[in-house]
């Protein structure tokens, strides 16, 4: 029996945390969220590599991408396309602003239920939060298995997918029918680099808003094409509960933030020049810490 | 009820560190808001825990027994831990930030609709206004942890849903039995009453469990390098050091991600958290990430070729140089120096 399957890849846009460098400190000694380039978060990518490999696999699959966020997270659904995506829906509106990860599962759960996947893979976390909570949240709203922690998607044998996990200390081998959610482990294989062929193909790939965008509209043509429209959801798109959305759907506040001042204790300065070493060493002997 | 609840992880016929730390800290939350600690273990045959469980203060444990649940998987776990919250009405339940807490909790919470905080480093009770002064609330847990970038640390809280529910990593918290046990009650949980056979749809067909190599958590010396060691061959550098000093090697998040040192070496708030006797921190500039897993340690030399590293401002030493300039020297003045 040839089977063919549509995934879902739940990808989301993210500022570049791993290397917060100086010039992106602002005067008063706060991130400058500005200045952070946003990336695709890195193990979304390993989770869109996993279905692509799926699509390969079974003829006739597609893989869709589904992220929530700003218009400019846009980008994330022509990543998506330039490496072998078929489409992709961006969540976008105000009122998902604010949300914590409950709110996020919430919306994403309901544009599942109107995609309607067999597969849903998504990264294990997202590196501005490192939370790993979205994955099983929007399994739970969906009532599906999850399975977290995939390194492998491996055979799939009287309808169910044989799923290789990596945790911290050691392998466990599971099987599980579907439809159901996959989270993927940065360990799992990297994505595969853009295609020149879908590149030229979706290059103009943009969002109503985008195109409504002066910046846009001026030099390039006007959409003909339906592939290249991205489609944006609404809040009213989505439907459901106004107030599961966003900052009012969100159990968590933030109470207080505080920056970090480091508190200096009483160092000693040292160079680098042979007596200042020796002499730490013989201080460190005596006080029994080394030796 | 409205009491303190620990999910207690057990990993092969063994307690995890990590809940009987949280048991630790929940006797405090506990003492301080004046309810009682309980604990919920799920397995197959798990009543033995109990007498431990009682010597860290569990006052009351929930026990989940059933052939089916040898090994941990979601669906009938989550299940167990759902019903009973529904039905006790915990105000705060804590988990172990490791693959099996971060599996379970958040369906949880989703189940629930109640908050979740991940990694959380600090715990405390305290109490909340509304910016506007609109509602007050008593007694709330504040949910601590470093945010974004790490220059910033956040306090979350949860006012309107329960339970509170928060992970914290193992080794952030401490672990220290009491003197004497409590003399608490076990209740047994009638599995067959909350299981369906759709829990089970999800079949393990194989495990492979390693012990855990690599053991920077109970080294006495620890010698760990950042990006600024610049290569995984430099980092040889470090583990001759370690080696003399009879210490192991650490990393840095950035050292990490960079392939220049395992996973099970990184320190810090997705790492492991250390408090050794002494900790070198060579090439590391001391985000809060990192000091979060090291901050504790009794002593801390810093080595790093920017006077203005936010490390030097931890350490106790702190060594303006080039780490390929220092260490060796600090290998030769303690082959001279020792003996
Ligand atoms: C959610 C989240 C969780 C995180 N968790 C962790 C965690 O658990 N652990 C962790 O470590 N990080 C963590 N981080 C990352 C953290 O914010 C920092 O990015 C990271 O710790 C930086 O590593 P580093 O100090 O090695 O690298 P850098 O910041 O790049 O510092 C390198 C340092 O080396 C010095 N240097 C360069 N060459 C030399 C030389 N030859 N001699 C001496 N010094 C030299 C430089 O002056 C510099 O200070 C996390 C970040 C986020 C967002």
């Amino acid at each position: 029996m040839r089977r063919s399957f549509k995934i879902v890849v739940l990808a989301k846009q993210v500022p570049d945390t791993r290397n917060v460098g100086k010039n992106a400190m602002k005067e008063d000694g706060t991130v400058n969220r500005a200045a952070l380039p946003a990336i695709f978060n890195p193990e979304d990518m390993n989770a869109l590599e996993q279905a692509l490999r799926l699509k390969d696999r079974f003829p006739g699959s597609k893989v869709e991408l589904l992220t929530m966020g700003p218009p400019r997270a846009a980008d994330i659904i022509r990543e998506g396309l330039f490496r072998g995506a078929d489409g992709g829906i961006l969540l976008t509106d105000r009122k998902f602003a604010g949300a914590d990860t409950l709110a996020t599962s919430y919306a994403l759960s309901m544009a599942l239920k109107k995609m309607n996947p067999d597969i849903i893979i998504s990264g294990r976390q997202a590196i501005d939060g490192d939370t790993a909570q979205v994955g099983p949240q929007v399994a739970e709203k969906l009532s599906l298995p999850q399975i977290t922690y995939v390194e492998e998607i491996g055979e799939l044998c009287n309808d169910k997918f044989t799923l290789t996990r990596r945790l911290d200390n050691g392998v466990e081998v599971v099987r599980t029918p579907f439809p159901v959610v996959i989270t993927i482990n940065s360990s799992a294989p990297a994505c595969r680099p853009r295609n020149a062929k879908y590149l030229m193909k979706y290059k103009h790939a943009r969002t109503l808003t985008e195109e409504q965008d002066n910046e846009h509209n001026s030099y390039l043509p006007l959409l003909s094409l339906d592939y290249l429209r991205i489609t944006e959801w609404s809040v009213s798109d989505v439907g459901g509960d106004e107030s599961s959305y966003g900052l009012s759907g969100s159990p968590t506040k933030v109470k207080k933030i505080e920056n970090i001042v480091l508190q200096a204790k009483e160092s000693r300065r040292l160079t680098s020049e042979d007596k200042d070493i020796d002499e730490l060493i013989k201080e460190l002997i005596s006080l029994h810490t080394i030796g | 009820m409205n009491n303190i609840i620990v999910y207690i992880e057990t990993q092969e016929g063994k307690i995890a560190d990590v809940s009987l730390e949280l048991l630790t800290k929940g006797r405090t939350l506990s003492k301080r808001l004046g309810c009682r600690l309980e604990a919920l273990i799920i397995g197959e045959s798990v009543e033995f825990h109990k007498d431990e469980l009682f010597a860290f203060g569990a006052e009351k444990i929930y026990i989940a027994e059933d052939p089916r649940l040898k090994f941990y998987t979601t669906l009938p776990y989550s299940a167990i831990t759902i019903a009973l919250f529904k039905e006790g009405k915990p105000r705060i339940a804590l988990f172990g930030a490791t693959p099996q807490g971060r599996d379970l909790a958040p369906r949880v919470s989703s189940a629930l609709s109640s908050g979740l905080t991940a990694d959380c480093t600090s715990l405390e009770i305290g109490d909340h206004k509304e910016p506007r002064g609109e509602k007050e609330y008593k007694d709330l847990l504040y949910q601590i942890r470093p945010a974004f970038g790490g220059n910033i640390i956040a306090t979350i809280i949860n006012p309107d849903h329960r339970p509170q529910m928060a992970t914290v990593r193992e080794g952030v918290m401490k672990k220290e039995s009491l003197p004497v046990a409590v003399n608490g009650e076990v209740k047994r949980i009638n599995t067959t009453k909350i299981l369906t056979a759709p829990d089970f749809i999800v079949e393990i067909i194989e495990r492979h469990i390693e012990e855990r190599k690599i053991d920077i958590k109970g080294a006495p010396i620890i010698v760990a390098g950042g990006f600024g060691v610049g290569s995984r061959e430099n980092f040889g550098l470090l583990s001759e050091l370690a080696k003399v000093l009879g210490g192991e090697v650490g990393a840095s998040r950035a050292a990490v991600d960079a392939g220049f040192a395992e996973h099970a070496r990184q320190i810090g708030q997705t790492g492991v958290t250390v408090r050794p006797k002494l900790y070198i921190a060579a090439g590391i500039s001391g985000q809060i990430q990192h000091t979060a897993g090291m901050d504790q340690s009794a002593m801390i030399i810093s080595i790093n070729s920017d006077p203005d590293a936010p490390i030097h401002q931890i350490a106790d030493y702190a060594i303006v140089g080039d780490l390929n300039e220092v260490i060796p020297k600090i290998i030769r003045a303690y082959k001279n120096n020792s003996k």
